[in-house]
């Protein structure tokens, strides 16, 4: 392995998943606001320039603000355990996203064959299991090292509940690994292709319905967010284990949740939504050449569509907000329509019409791990929008009321399942 | 590359190991424990058993630990607690005299076995997934299905200690 492999290897680990965190945030603040009509954070503006562009700058705007804010380490602290974890915290957030398998091998003609993932391990399911077990100690450590009552109450709760649910969690996996007879990624993705019934794809929501419930319930408790947040319970617990950080600690911790959201939904969609696999369409159809070619033009034909689509929609919002600000919040709408919809389908129509010849074997072999990284992706976000829509129109469980869903329902649930997926695959029908 | 990993991985375990010994703060103690586990884990990977290492880390630095430091976080011992604890000089040496031996007698074991110079080949599954299991569950089935109901006397023992009233 040369080390440019290495690197782009180290890369696909994590770099995506990191990129994904202005999108999610700027997803939360502006969904937050489209449940609740309001109009969300609009008043961060590039200097000189004075655009807004419809709150993105507030996303670079918050990173500014936290980077130069001052990193106070308050007194009362145990300062080796409370440096160390929001890193810890980081870290086990980041780490999971390397066995996630972005894409078919990519096979060349020459022999190579690179694989879109981080790290290959025939363990999958359980390394990312192991990892999200050891990020529970980030949260007892703030909490502990804080030395603050709010803090404890917040770790201790956050260590219970992790506790709870990482059961469901493994009772959700082991139905899907009954049904798959592996705990390998790679092996899960192309099972997915096979047909399930005779018709439907063999994912994992349509042969697991209920291990892909108890795996999404407790997939919204490790990533701490509502309505399991009580680890944070702003109401009783001031910021819970966070209460003590500030600056940038308090920002690494704040990334992690959404790292954890991220990474959770691309493990979702690739243990039950088939991954990178597209229903109907094989791999082998898919690289050839003349059909990769294909179903690229399909999207940028799809692209130039609904981008001019977008383009008109926000068009008309610019016409409606042209008539309330007189000033630069006025021409945003027609900015953004270029940028987000006109300018994008105008290039993708200019590609479609000026791209004649076709594709060679390495380059179709190339865009095929594109296309299936773009379709993981596109699954993936489904679930992001699940844990926001999710996390603004549910209320925060007591915490009773926790423990005895993931103990009295979630529990027994998963073993039925287990049980049950156990008859159903030595029967002979999974 | 190997020689190096191996000694950061022992250096992480043993050193972690000390550290928990020595730590007067409980937790800091349990904490360092989960750090031994994981630098065990890494030889475990080392010796190219995966499966056991992610185990090492999911059960024992994962649940147990976790287990034991919630434990420590409930009882929430007062600040001075550890204050009260005698002067670690005197009080803490015993142990060793007791260990020291069993330590002298292992090296002396080791040393004395006869260790082949060319090690037999390892199956291909070993350490994975599948050859763990097959082990398990084929050669050593009832070993395991003791040690399982071992667990589950150690299960009841619990609810019927922690539940004063039992209906």
């Amino acid at each position: 392995m040369t080390l440019g492999h290495a690197l782009l290897k180290a890369g696909i680990g994590f770099l995506f998943v990191l990129q994904m965190l202005p999108l999610m945030i700027y997803l939360e603040r502006k969904g937050s606001a489209f449940i609740q009509d309001r109009l969300g954070p609009n008043r961060a503006y590039i200097p000189g320039v004075g655009l807004r562009l419809a709150g993105v700058v507030h996303t670079l705007a918050d990173v500014v603000k936290l980077l130069t804010k001052e990193d106070l380490v308050p007194k009362h602290v145990n300062s080796f355990h409370y440096k160390l974890a929001p890193a810890l915290a980081m870290f086990c957030a980041l780490a999971i996203g390397a066995v996630i398998p972005y894409a078919h091998p990519v096979s060349f003609p020459d022999g190579t064959v690179f694989r879109v993932q981080g790290i290959d391990l025939d363990v999958g399911i359980l390394y990312m299991l192991a990892i999200s077990s050891i990020g529970v100690y980030a949260v007892v450590l703030a909490g502990w090292a804080s030395n603050n009552k709010y803090s404890q109450l917040g770790g201790l709760r956050a260590s219970a509940s992790m506790i709870s649910y990482e059961l469901s969690m493994g009772l959700g996996v082991i139905g899907l690994l009954l049904v798959y007879g592996s705990v390998d990624l790679n092996t899960m993705v192309a099972k997915q292709g096979d047909l399930a019934f005779g018709f439907l794809p063999k994912w994992g929501i349509v042969v697991q319905p209920i291990a892909f419930l108890l795996y999404c319930t407790a997939a919204f408790a490790e990533t701490n967010r509502n309505p399991f947040d009580l680890a944070e319970g702003e109401a009783e617990l001031v910021a819970g284990f966070h209460t003590e950080y500030g600056s940038f600690k308090f920002a690494l911790f704040f990334m992690a949740e959404y790292v954890n959201i991220v990474v959770q939904s691309l493990v979702m969609a690739t243990m039950f939504l088939g991954g990178w696999q597209i229903p109907g369409v094989s791999h082998e159809w898919l690289v050839k050449p003349e059909n990769t070619a294909l179903v690229l033009k399909g999207i940028l034909g799809f692209l130039a569509i609904a981008g001019t689509f977008i383009g008109f929609r926000l068009l008309a919002w610019h016409k409606k907000n042209r008539m309330v600000w007189k000033d630069e919040r006025g021409r945003e709408g027609a900015i953004l329509a270029v940028l987000l919809g006109f300018g994008p389908a105008i290039t993708a129509a200019a590609v479609f019409l000026l791209w004649t010849s076709g594709l060679g074997p390495s380059s179709a072999a190339v865009w095929t791990a594109v296309i299936q990284f773009l379709v993981l992706v596109t699954k993936a976000l489904l679930f992001c929008w699940l844990f926001i829509w999710v996390r603004w129109t549910t209320p925060r469980f007591r915490y009773d009321q926790l423990m005895n869903l993931g103990w009295r329902l979630l529990l027994p649930l998963g073993l039925i399942n287990v049980f049950g997926t156990g008859l159903l695959v030595k029967a002979g029908i999974l | 590359m190997q020689q190096a990993f191996f000694w950061l991985f022992a250096a992480v375990a043993v050193g972690a190991g000390l550290f928990a010994v020595t730590r007067r703060r409980p937790l800091a103690c349990a904490l360092s424990l989960v750090v031994s586990f994981v630098g065990l884990a890494g030889l475990y990977a080392q010796l190219g058993a995966s499966f056991p290492a992610t185990l090492q880390v999911l059960v024992y630095a994962g649940a147990i630990m976790v287990l034991v430091v919630f434990v420590l976080m409930l009882l929430n011992l007062p600040e001075d607690a550890h204050d009260r604890v005698p002067d670690p000089d005197q009080d803490r040496m015993w142990p060793v005299f007791l260990v020291a031996p069993l330590g002298i007698l292992l090296v002396f074991a080791v040393r004395g076995m006869d260790l082949p110079k060319e090690l037999p080949a390892l199956p291909a599954d070993f350490g994975t997934v599948a050859g763990t299991g097959r082990l398990l569950f084929g050669e050593w089935v009832w070993p395991f299905e003791l040690a399982s109901l071992l667990l589950l006397v150690a299960v009841v023992g619990a609810v019927v200690i922690a539940k004063k009233k039992l209906d």
